[in-house]
């Protein structure tokens, strides 16, 4: 494994030279492409974007490099993590503090390796003069920027301001260039995301009362010291705050419109990306400063709910008419597995499990939402049964289609089975069968939906291929970046050793 | 990388990558399809023999890749897997000429043989599964590359039939990964290994070990068509002949009764499954399996059906053989394994050729069959003769060692078993050959195609396969003792995994 990462060497050594520090730019990078993507005007910038994004996914991969040369990285939520920049020079307690460990990390490589095939299938996707692309590539930038920030962040209301830009420019990319359904979609998810980011903030203001800072690293000790009620009732309102970003039934009302109107690479990025970030800080929450104040039963009440969500949104994708609903749908249930993991993080295996499913449901909706975007292109309709035939006329893509929905089935080889094996196993250790049946039970109700779309592709009836016409050409680059972030999400079922090595436990 | 970790994967890649390169081939790239599907094939062959002689010689082949801390994708080709890989690679080759033959000028071969190819590479990665873990991996892989393969004709029914399959594989599997997480969770492994691993266990845990050997059967009882779980094979018939052919001799139901023998011999070990008195009912549902299947062939006017059924009953004689605790029984069931797999694809074949030749696809469609086609029915006959345990073929060598071996464990009911269903075998065969060859062909041909030429009563590649499989069937049985002979080899394992015990 060292040896894999041997020829990061030479650049890790760059990284005494400040203005390098990975960190840091990876926020300034995409915020400088979004600018001049929005400078250059509407529906340009593309190839900003494109270079922008490969040069972040090249930093975050150094940085990776960087904290697994530095050895085992220190348990999340502890003070000193494992590459740190003081923005200006300025530390906290004054300054704002940027800070990475492992699973800090791997969020940044996720959201990158995610990002960049997506760019590729956008730039196809949004033809020149495309109303609905015109202001794609600013707020694409936009929203990167905020992910890579909040995923570096480390005190809450810097998370608050990262949160706020992820939230607004999701908001924004949903509404643009869209129609009426379009903006009634976008505007019920910008109440849904102010609702949640006040909520957070108002928790984060009552903490400053109680301690004096926001600062992750300070106020870890501190409460766990002695934690006065106020603070209770703000990490009461965080969390829900936070849970309602993230859609966790019965907070996913919101998720099925917004994710099932945009356009296909919209729905891709917020799908794959924006509701892990809102998991992520609740992960880092539970883990880290709140874990105190957390009785068991908090646990198990995500737990309950994460498998209401499983079984809710998995019957919701079985029955959708839409494809792209279906999908979203499906976004739910998924959503409902990292859930399940709370009542057993007091194993690393757990946290392993959670992360795993990050990237296995990111890589695989990605690809998923880019393949029905290609489909809906092809058929002219966002109906599930009008892909009859579709196999014959969009080999590659139904391929990607079922690649990555073997990964959401939790089928092997795939990320989304290993993710399985480790709940399952981290269940059975800790005796906690049901929680085993339901990840199980999981992956068949997947297994329904999948093969709900898989069985109308393959089916032809004679009225149909008289009736279908000439076929609308669709871009090879469509089908080849679905198939590529769905075939991601397989392969890194065949080696996930080194992402758990990142993650600081095992191995 | 050595030769002993490299010559596995190189049997796995021998598949793999003409599977890959022939989906991304043009449709009318006939030629360099053909060209990559035999070759893959032959590489296979001889690098399967270069397996063959290195184990008969003592040597160990095995490679692993960790996938996570802890779990490992892990191959070995021992004796007992190779028994399974040489059954494969060989009926592999033939199939694909078969199916070159069969889908001459028909849609969708890019698919075809693309997906045919990812399913005998998932049957490879079975055979030389080194742990539960692997095994798993590309039990699950099998599924999903023969359900295109399956609805490859598009109708309704065909997606009905997908369907059907793909309901009662994954539950199944499901079942099976639930086992194989709980050992996993007691042992801290899976390995397979000769003798077993979950003895180590002891006493305390003999209730969840039993629990976990019903949930691991019942997983692979799914693909083994072991009954109440057979619901998915007779439907799957509306299959293209290559792929039934497939998956009756070589993939799905081998790979579950495969799966049986492991389980048996190489986790749980057979004295300690006989400890925890695990044989019995498995003998007894074989014994069911084996009579029911039988039965209803009897009812079936449908030709393929009724070899679908009789696949049901022929299967489980070998998850019977690895139930009758003892050497002999071991053998018998081991043989099996490759002996029903060229009988039952020359079988197979043979319904192909009548009814792409003659349109034939009912047993009361077979009037004069014979005299318009002697070389396919010959075949056909050797196999159904086989069946039934005729002797001079390959099934009276596993009825023999199988009845001895039910004797020599004490089960006499299983040597009733065994006998009631060769009489039930030649009850639903007889009529067949009867028919075939002595009634007169009273209409004409229900769909006559391919006409006759000379000799050559159907295309040359349809007819090659089967006349080799019953040839193979013959010589089975004839050279049982010859020392490469499928029984020897079977005896070999059954030597290595009785090693510990005094031989009865």
């Amino acid at each position: 494994m060292t040896d894999a990462l041997d020829w990061l060497a030479p650049l890790v050594s760059l990284d005494r030279l400040a203005w390098l520090d990975p960190l840091a730019w990876l926020v300034v990078l995409p915020l400088g492409w979004a600018t001049l993507a929005f400078v250059l005007g509407s529906g340009r910038g593309a190839w900003a974007a494109l270079a922008g994004v490969s040069l972040q996914l090249w930093l975050a991969v150094e940085l990776a490099g960087t904290i697994l040369a530095d050895g085992a990285t220190p348990p999340v939520g502890a003070s000193e993590m494992a590459a740190h920049h003081a923005v200006g020079g300025w530390g906290a307690p004054l300054g704002i503090d940027l800070a990475a460990d492992g699973l800090s990390a791997a969020m940044l490589i996720l959201t990158q390796m995610v990002a960049l095939p997506l760019a590729v299938y956008a730039r196809a996707y949004f033809k020149a003069g495309d109303p609905a692309g015109a202001w794609f590539w600013p707020l694409m930038g936009f929203l990167i920027a905020g992910l890579n920030a909040l995923f570096v962040s480390a005190d809450l209301f810097n998370l608050y301001v990262t949160l706020e830009l992820v939230g607004l420019a999701s908001v924004g990319i949903v509404a643009a260039g869209g129609g009426a359904q379009q903006l009634a979609a976008a505007l019920r998810y910008l109440f849904v995301s102010l609702v949640g980011s006040g909520a957070y903030l108002l928790g984060v203001a009552l903490i400053y009362g109680a301690y004096g800072t926001v600062s992750i690293a300070t106020l870890t000790p501190l409460i766990a010291a002695e934690a006065p009620r106020l603070v209770w009732l703000a990490a009461g309102l965080m969390l829900v705050g936070l849970l309602l970003k993230t859609a966790l039934f019965p907070f996913h009302f919101w998720l099925p419109p917004a994710h099932g109107s945009a356009p296909a690479p919209v729905s891709a990025l917020l799908s794959a990306l924006v509701v892990k970030a809102s998991f992520y800080l609740i992960l880092r929450l539970w883990i880290g400063p709140l874990e105190p104040l957390l009785p068991a039963a908090a646990a198990w009440l995500a737990a309950l709910l994460g498998a209401l969500a499983i079984f809710w949104g998995s019957y919701r994708a079985i029955r959708a008419v839409k494809l792209k609903r279906l999908i979203a749908y499906s976004t739910v249930a998924q959503l409902g597995y990292l859930f399940l993991i709370f009542p057993l993080l007091a194993q690393p295996a757990a946290l392993q499990a959670g992360v795993m499913q990050v990237f296995a449901h990111g890589l695989a909706k990605a690809g998923m939402f880019a393949a029905a975007g290609v489909m809906i292109r092809a058929t002219g309709q966002d109906t599930v049964a009008g892909l009859a035939g579709a196999v014959d006329r969009l080999p590659v893509t139904l391929f990607a289609f079922g690649l990555a929905g073997m990964t959401l089935m939790g089928l092997p080889p795939s990320s989304g089975f290993l993710a399985k094996w480790q709940i399952i196993e981290a269940a059975l250790a800790q005796g906690y069968w049901i929680i085993a049946v339901v990840a199980l039970a999981g992956g068949l109700l997947a297994a329904l939906y999948v093969f709900r779309v898989l069985r109308q592709a393959f089916l032809v009836s004679g009225a149909d291929v008289a009736e279908r016409g000439p076929v609308p050409a669709v871009p090879r680059t469509l089908e080849w970046s679905a198939f590529v972030l769905a075939a991601a999400s397989v392969l890194l079922g065949l080696r996930g050793v080194e992402l758990m090595r990142l993650l600081g436990a095992g191995a | 990388m050595s030769a002993s970790e490299w010559l596995p994967l190189a049997v796995l890649a021998s598949s793999l990558v003409p599977g890959l390169v022939i989906f991304a081939l043009p449709e009318d790239r006939v030629a360099t399809r053909t060209t990559l599907n035999l070759l893959g094939a032959l590489a296979k062959l001889v690098l399967v023999l270069l397996l063959l002689a290195g184990v008969r010689a003592g040597e160990t082949y095995g490679v692993r890749f960790a996938v996570l801390p802890g779990l490992d994708l892990a191959f070995k080709a021992d004796a007992l897997g190779l028994l399974f890989i040489s059954l494969s690679a060989v009926l592999w080759l033939l199939t694909t000429l078969y199916a070159i033959g069969y889908l001459e000028r028909a849609p969708h071969r890019s698919r075809f043989f693309g997906f045919f190819s990812l399913c005998v590479t998932a049957t490879m990665g079975i055979a030389m599964a080194a742990n539960l873990f692997t095994f798993f991996v590309f039990y699950e892989l099998l599924t999903l590359s023969t359900f295109p393969l399956v609805v490859h004709r598009e109708t309704s029914q065909a997606l009905r039939a997908g369907t059907l399959y793909l309901a009662y594989t994954l539950i199944g599997g499901t079942v099976l990964l639930t086992g194989i997480v709980w050992l996993h969770h007691l042992l801290g492994h899976t390995e397979f290994a000769h003798t077993g691993v979950v003895a180590a266990l002891g006493s305390e845990y003999a209730a969840q070990l039993q629990i976990i050997f019903v949930l691991l059967i019942v997983g692979v009882g799914v693909k083994a068509a072991i009954v109440p779980l057979h619901g998915w094979l007779p439907q799957a018939m509306v299959a293209p002949a290559p792929v039934s052919a497939l998956l009756h001799a070589v993939a799905v139901v081998k790979a579950g009764a495969f799966g049986i023998v492991r389980i048996v011999y190489e986790v749980y070990g057979i004295e300690f499954a006989q400890s925890l008195s695990l044989l019995w009912p498995l003998a007894l549902v074989a014994a069911v399996t084996i009579l029911w299947g039988s039965l209803r062939a009897l009812f079936q006017d449908d030709l393929k059906r009724r070899l679908a059924f009789s696949t049901v009953s022929q299967v489980s004689y070998i998850a019977l053989g690895v139930a009758l605790f003892g050497p002999i029984g071991t053998v018998g069931g081991l043989v099996h394994l490759v002996h029903q797999g060229i009988m039952k694809i020359t079988l197979f074949f043979c319904a192909g050729n009548y009814a792409e030749t003659l349109g034939i696809h009912k047993v009361s469609e077979m009037n004069g069959a014979g005299r318009r086609m002697p070389l396919t029915t010959v075949a056909f006959s050797i196999g159904a003769l086989g069946m039934m345990g005729a002797p001079l073929t390959a099934g009276a060598v596993s009825k023999a060692w199988l009845s001895d071996g039910a004797s020599a464990a004490g089960m006499e009911w299983a040597v009733w078993v065994l006998w009631t269903s060769s009489l039930l075998n030649a009850a639903y065969f007889l009529p067949i050959l009867w028919r075939a060859w002595l009634r007169p062909a009273s209409t004409p041909w229900p769909d006559e195609r391919i006409p006759r030429r000379a000799w050559r009563e159907t295309s040359r590649l349809l007819l090659l396969p089967p006349l080799v499989t019953a040839a193979a069937t013959l010589a089975a049985g004839i050279f049982a003792t010859a020392e490469l002979s499928p029984l020897s080899w079977a005896r070999l394992i059954a030597e290595r995994e009785y090693l510990t015990s005094p031989a009865p």
